[in-house]
């Protein structure tokens, strides 16, 4: 039996382990990319004795753009090409510190956004030439209307999400299918600042579960829990004026 | 952060300074910053007060739920210690292993399951989980860490199995698993009608069968009766069929579990459970989880909360124990609505304060009344005082010092082992720190 070839770029992030051992479950072979040398390896362990029938992994800082080609290479070469790629790195920065700090709201984008597009880029084109495969990058809800408590993270998830629209149309006559995963609230080390609680709160193993669904078979933008598609449909029929007048 | 946090008895909701541990290389440096004393929290799944700390830290554990390392031809696992049974099982079982000793619910994380030294319906034949852990490490609020395990730090070692937590925190655990050909429990379903009829059956079958637990519906006008349940492994390897999972989340939080709710419930169980009487092949979620099925069930028991009563009494007198804390129940008019008989073997216990004894331990459940819930306590305990017995940590809201220090007459040894760093509810409560 084939198995599925799955390559995470953030894979140490609450949300990717989650969907990471979904597939380990599933005798899936994963190639595993992150920051932290240690993590990573823990993570692989971790994978191993839930059934992975392969693991291998890099040691990669996003924004180091220059090492991008060696690892994507790796990658590919590792199980003979990939079924499915997920860029899951992300950081939320503190908004308030971004509204001061030019350094700290360029470094957010950059991480965000621009490290997005600099890997999507090329990864992009070997899927094409490889004609088959899914491309899917987390996104968030952020991106659908800029607001003041947050803005910097949700302009570098617009620019994320609206790249991932036009590649999407590029790649849909390949074969190649791009996703764009919106997950809500989510209960990470990454929302640990946010005060939690109320039914908006969703887990990363429940988000795990509507990923894995989408991989298999999701089209376009993908809402996480399904209602944050109706919330912010919501929140982008308001009127700029009064819009611009609200507190959210 | 805070956060309001309860246990599974929900009997009290306050609010704690919460530090999340997320694996077992950062959780020393996180432990070692935090405000103290603090106390590690699992899955929540103990009853009482054991892993609370009302106003102060806990950490909690849940994020330490990577596996290490697997060897599937010999069956030893190493995993971190907010891993839970149920992660566990499903990781063992398609290699064909199986947790050597179970508790009720498979919700609980392994390191919980450590700390209270659990044990499981085949107590008499494979003893406490204790005995089966090859290693642990436990991380000290000082910032260190050490390894312990039967032949390394065996006084530590001891002391933190069944130590509620107290002597540090355990974050990853070396487990010894056992063979099984599949899901499937072959099991027997016998009826009996007095204690002396549990005691018989008890003694006979306990040879015979690896894993033996008895209900019993204390709310009848006449003797005891009950349903004496007994199983093997069975050899069968063909998949389980999925599990339907009820939830009880979405029910308004009343008290379901009234007096009347209970006298129909054991009756109407009483008489399903005498027409399947016999053998049967069961899964081994409805053989050792059946309350699992049921999501948050504790919460059935309204806003006010519920109390566990488990007590172990000794061989000698345990039946006249047993009959008189049965009488001390049904004479309180309370009643309890799933009350849980079983025989312990005889194998001493591996913790300084493990809660198991050569006896017979009964388990029973009490919505919280206030006032008259703590009378019922009262009396319970004089008679498991008197009979030389002891309450069950983790199970435990109400218990006494005094009592504490009669149960566990090795409790002087274990002090010395604690870390000065941790405390909770329960061990101010009991220990005065």
């Amino acid at each position: 039996m084939k198995t599925e070839r799955l390559l995470i770029i953030g894979a140490t992030s609450a949300i990717a382990t989650a969907v990471a051992r979904r597939y380990a479950s599933r005798q899936a072979r994963l190639f595993l990319v992150a920051r932290s040398e240690t993590a990573l390896a823990g993570l692989a362990d971790d994978l191993r004795v839930r059934g992975a029938a392969g693991v291998m992994t890099a040691v990669l800082d996003a924004n180091e753009t220059a090492g991008h080609a060696k690892v994507l290479d790796a990658a590919f070469a590792a199980y003979d090409g990939l079924d499915v790629a997920l860029l899951a790195f992300g950081v939320l920065p503190d908004q308030s510190a971004c509204e001061t700090s030019v350094e700290a709201a360029v470094a957010s984008f950059d991480t965000n956004a621009r490290s997005v597009i600099a890997l999507l880029t090329p990864m992009a084109n070997r899927f094409q030439q490889q004609g088959s495969g899914t491309i899917a990058v987390i996104s968030s809800p952020a991106a659908d209307r800029g607001r003041a408590s947050n803005y910097v993270y949700g302009a570098a998830k617009a620019a994320v999400s609206t790249f991932a629209s036009g590649l999407r149309q590029r790649l849909m006559p390949s074969g190649v299918r791009v996703l764009t995963l919106s997950p809500g609230f989510v209960d990470t080390p990454m929302t640990a600042a946010i005060e939690k609680g109320g039914p908006l709160w969703s887990t990363p193993d429940r988000v795990a579960i509507d990923i894995d669904k989408a991989l298999a078979r999701g089209f376009g933008t993908i809402y996480m829990p399904w209602f944050w598609r109706w919330i912010m449909l919501m929140i982008r029929s308001i009127p700029e004026r009064l819009f611009a007048r609200m507190k959210l | 952060m805070r956060a309001a946090l309860s246990t599974w008895g929900r009997l009290s909701r306050r609010d704690h300074w919460i530090v999340p541990l997320r694996d077992r290389h950062t959780a020393r440096a996180r432990i070692a910053a935090s405000p103290l004393p603090a106390i590690p929290y699992g899955n929540g799944r103990s009853y009482g007060d054991e892993a609370l700390n009302d106003g102060g830290t806990v950490w909690l554990t849940r994020g330490l739920d990577r596996f290490i390392g697997f060897d599937v031809e010999t069956g030893l696992l190493h995993c971190e210690a907010g891993v839970t049974l149920e992660e566990i099982i499903a990781v063992a079982l398609p290699h064909g292993w199986f947790l050597p000793v179970t508790p009720g619910t498979q919700f609980a994380t392994l390191g919980g399951a450590v700390a209270n030294d659990v044990h499981g319906k085949n107590h008499h034949s494979h003893g406490t989980l204790g005995e089966h852990v090859r290693a642990l490490t436990l991380l000290r609020s000082d910032g260190s860490a050490m390894a312990c395990g039967p032949a390394q730090n065996a006084d530590w070692f001891r002391a933190t199995v069944g130590g509620m937590g107290l002597t540090g925190l355990i974050s990853d655990v070396v487990l010894q698993l056992r063979r099984v050909a599949g899901p499937w429990i072959r099991s027997t379903i016998e009826t009996f009608g007095s204690l002396t009829g549990f005691f018989e059956l008890s003694s006979e079958r306990s040879d015979a069968f690896e894993y033996s637990v008895a209900w019993i519906d204390c709310m009848g006008k006449r003797d005891v009766r009950g349903v004496f349940l007994c199983g093997d492994h069975d050899d069968s390897a063909a998949p389980q069929p999925k599990a339907a999972v009820r939830s009880a989340h979405f029910l308004p939080p009343l008290r379901w579990v009234t007096p009347a709710a209970t006298r129909a419930f054991n009756a109407l169980y009483f008489r399903r459970s005498a027409s399947r009487a016999g053998p049967s092949l069961q899964s081994y979620r409805s053989f050792f989880y059946p309350l699992d099925g049921v999501l948050e069930w504790n919460r059935l028991y309204g806003r006010a909360g519920f109390y566990q009563y488990q007590c172990v009494v000794p061989q000698s007198g345990q039946r006249e124990a047993v009959a008189e804390l049965l009488k001390a129940v049904a004479a309180s008019g309370t009643g309890s609505f799933l009350s849980v008989l079983k025989t312990f073997g005889t194998r001493p216990a591996l913790g300084l304060l493990s809660f198991p004894m050569p006896g017979t331990t009964l388990a029973l459940d009490f919505a919280n009344e206030g006032a008259s819930t703590r009378r019922l306590f009262e009396r319970l305990d004089a008679i498991t005082a008197a009979a030389g017995g002891r309450l069950y940590a983790a199970k435990d809201a109400a218990m006494t010092p005094q009592l504490f220090r009669l149960g566990y007459p090795r409790l002087d040894e274990f002090t010395r082992f604690r870390d000065p760093g941790i405390s909770s509810e329960m061990s101010r409560r009991l220990l005065g720190s």
